[in-house]
């Protein structure tokens, strides 16, 4: 019966150690020495926080670059995903009003395949980026709707595509947030 | 880029993680080995005044040893404190500090559930924590557990091994002492160092409430913070894996980068990798931890590259919409792709985690198939810390008995002989799981509690729940997440399978344990089957597809094998 007193105590003081005095002591050292990282990345334009470089965010306007589509909309309060099979006829069909969506937003040919993170959702709902391919396709979208060159919006692509991690891994995709704040720069 | 450098990147990401984790493992072994034989190393000079502390306020006596059913006693008794503890802590988190967003008690069948499934190393999750859980709970409660019950493996895990070290003894160690040790001296450190390689990359680390911020197009949203990457570091060291959001590592905030995303499955591998090499340090027959090891990774990277090769042929009914090449991209993150998405996803169910960094259940079905069949074999590649080397072990006993009969003697393993007792024990073990998945799930697909819950139809509907219950009774905690499991049905039904799991495991370990312990070694002969060469690696391998194979084939087939073949054939439900 000795054990149960002694289980009752070291669960305590397990609970005291890892649960109290270890994650107030990394978030006492995060908050000193990486604030901005431990803080969410927050992106400020003119003293208002406009969000976080990591979440992605809503985009519906022709003047913006979109991201993939989400299944909790970007609301930041859930994350998620449509957790569809592979064989399933209603994400099948919401696939379908996708790349017909993408298609016609950009004035696109019928018959050009699409790459396939623009049309299908991501994990989290909160994926930042998306692929070179998927922001090149709307280049001439967003040129029409803010009377500025192609090739000018093609530069702000590449310079929002961020760059392999130490130099060999693979590139992780174009920054939406970061991409759209630069046009409106 | 071409996509000769595509591939050539995505090689050298994993060639270079799976090399790092060696690199790291064999010596993390030999230092675990040091630790459970009371050696000194120089973090025992760190840090043994708070080892002695905890016995002293505590009221141990590191000296003295425990029975098998003291231990036994000792594990299920820390365990109900464990339950009991976190189930309270929800129920009361409107009271308690740290809950910035108000979130009330967690309706009950829910925190039971969370309460056990994270006592049991399952981290199976009904809730979606950022709407669910305070600051206060996740800290207070849920990283406590991924400490505590990783710890528990661990310490079952020594207290197994040394029953195959020890002769004439009627103890096996004292729990109280392994499982400090576990915490001081192994995931402590290790997740303080992990914790800081993630902030510096973007994981959060605030106890501030959630920001609400207005979008460039002038909406608003909400950027959830707390307490994550202390939390995110044991989730994979424990081989947890409990998100602290519902998206769990698929979100940017608990997995930002490919960096990131190396580190975490590192982590989850890290120590069932070093494990074997401990057993061997510890048997004082480093051979044969790698005649253990060696039987792991090659079903590891058979499994790999199966997995990888079928994800990569995309979804052809994708393709057919007008994606180029099929790719499937449902359910994956741009920033990891599909190759690493995949290794996530492979080493989670290998060992015992349940991370996630990509939906399983947008997986096509070959590669769903694989990560069923990792749960289903027990999770004895690399598997959970602890609970993976205990039963891959508890393979080779049954691997021995056959090879004994096979030549006609009676079967040994490691200079003790196999008896009854051990042999009941090891089915218990090893029969005990499936027997729950197969149960359960017959329960859930003939009633229409179990499959008004379900997401997708056909043979994919099957396959979630095959996984749910695969995922629970290997104390796993991934999902094929359409699954609706926050039910009265499924929330118990999980939680019955998880503590099935759990104990149905660990007791027959330290039962065995206490046998061999008493048992006396028998010298080697001219007959005895040598258990550190590759034939031995080979008849471990095999018992282990043919008992995996056998259990699930038919259900295997019903699911994912018909549900590929109808995705070529265009059938779609």
């Amino acid at each position: 019966m000795q054990e149960i007193k002694r289980g009752l105590i070291i669960f305590l003081l397990f609970t005291i150690l890892t649960g109290l005095i270890y994650p107030l002591f990394i978030t006492g050292v995060a908050q000193l020495i990486w604030p901005h990282q431990a803080n969410g990345s927050l992106i400020t334009k003119d003293d208002h926080i406009v969000g976080s470089k990591l979440i992605g965010q809503m985009f519906s306007s022709p003047k913006y670059f979109h991201g993939r589509p989400s299944g909790v909309s970007y609301k930041g309060n859930i994350s998620g995903a449509s957790n569809a099979g592979p064989t399933s006829k209603n994400f099948l069909k919401e696939v379908q009003n996708q790349i017909n969506k993408v298609r016609e937003e950009n004035k696109l040919q019928n018959g050009l395949l699409l790459p396939a993170d623009i049309v299908l959702s991501s994990g989290s709902g909160l994926d930042p980026h998306i692929s070179k391919k998927a922001a090149l396709l709307q280049a001439s979208r967003i040129a029409r709707a803010r009377n500025i060159s192609v090739e000018k919006v093609q530069e702000l692509i590449y310079k929002n595509t961020e760059p392999p991690r130490l130099k060999i891994f693979r590139h992780p995709g174009v920054n939406v947030l970061t991409l759209n704040l630069d046009l409106d720069r | 880029m071409s996509l000769k450098a595509f591939m050539f990147n995505e090689f050298l990401f994993i060639s270079l993680l799976l090399l790092l984790t060696l690199v790291l493992a064999v010596p993390l072994g030999e230092y675990i080995a040091k630790v459970f034989n009371g050696k000194d190393t120089t973090v025992k000079s760190l840090f043994q005044w708070l080892e002695k502390l905890i016995y002293k306020i505590s009221g141990i006596d590191e000296n003295k040893e425990m029975s098998w059913k003291t231990y036994v006693f000792s594990v299920l008794i820390f365990s109900i404190f464990s339950i009991f503890g976190l189930f309270l802590l929800q129920e009361l988190q409107g009271h308690l500090p740290l809950n910035h967003e108000h979130f009330g008690p967690v309706r009950w069948d829910t925190a039971l559930n969370t309460a056990i499934s994270f006592a049991t190393n399952t981290n199976w999750q009904s809730y979606s924590g950022e709407e669910t859980m305070s600051y206060l709970t996740q800290m207070l409660g849920l990283a406590v557990q991924n400490f505590v019950s990783a710890a528990t493996g661990i310490a079952v895990c020594m207290a197994f091994i040394r029953g195959f070290t020890r002769a004439a003894t009627n103890t096996i160690g004292n729990f109280w002492v392994d499982l400090t040790r576990s915490i001081v001296y192994l995931l402590l450190p290790l997740s303080i160092i992990l914790a800081f390689i993630f902030i510096s990359e973007g994981i959060i680390q605030s106890l501030k409430p959630y920001v609400i911020v207005q979008t460039l197009e002038k909406n608003s949203q909400i950027i959830p913070l707390g307490p994550v990457a202390s939390q995110v570091a044991i989730k994979f060291l424990g081989t947890n894996g409990g998100g602290f959001f519902h998206a769990n590592s698929a979100h940017p905030f608990e997995n930002p980068t490919l960096i990131t995303n190396f580190f975490e499955i590192l982590a989850m591998l890290l120590i069932p990798v070093a494990l074997p090499f401990a057993f061997g340090a510890m048997i004082n027959s480093r051979k044969q931890g790698w005649s253990i090891f060696a039987t792991m990774a090659i079903l590891f990277f058979v499994e790999f590259l199966t997995a990888t090769c079928f994800e990569l042929k995309g979804n052809p009914l994708l393709k057919q919409l007008g994606i180029a090449g099929g790719t499937n991209m449902e359910g994956k993150e741009v920033r990891f792709g599909i190759i690493s998405s995949v290794l996530f996803a492979h080493s989670t169910t290998a060992t015992s985690c349940g991370g996630v960094c990509s939906m399983h259940d947008s997986f096509t079905p070959i590669p769903g198939l694989i990560l069923l069949f990792n749960m289903g074999i027990g999770e004895v590649i690399f598997g959970g810390v602890g609970v993976g080397l205990i039963g891959l072990l508890i393979y080779a006993i049954l691997t021995m008995f056959i090879v004994g009969l096979m030549i006609g003697r009676s079967p040994e393993f490691l200079g003790k002989k196999l008896e009854p007792f051990e042999m009941l024990m090891s089915v218990i073990c090893l029969l005990s799981p499936p027997l729950s998945v197969l149960i359960f799930g017959g329960i859930a697909i003939s009633i229409s509690a179990g499959l008004s819950a379900l997401n997708n139809f056909g043979p994919h509907g099957l396959s979630e729940i095959l996984y749910t219950f695969a995922s629970a009774s290997g104390n796993n905690g991934s999902a094929f997440g359409g699954v609706n499991a926050n039910t009265l049905f499924y929330n118990f039904a999980t939680s019955l399978a998880m503590l099935i799991g759990r104990f149905t495991t660990l007791i027959p370990a330290l039962a065995i344990a206490g046998s061999l312990s008493q048992k006396r070694f028998i010298p080697k002969g001219s007959a005895t089957f040598t258990t550190h060469v590759p034939i031995f690696v080979w008849l471990l391998v095999v018992v282990v597809i043919i008992m995996g194979g056998l259990t699930y084939f038919p259900v295997l087939a019903l699911g994912p094998i018909l549900e590929h073949m109808l995705m070529h054939l265009g059938s779609t439900f």
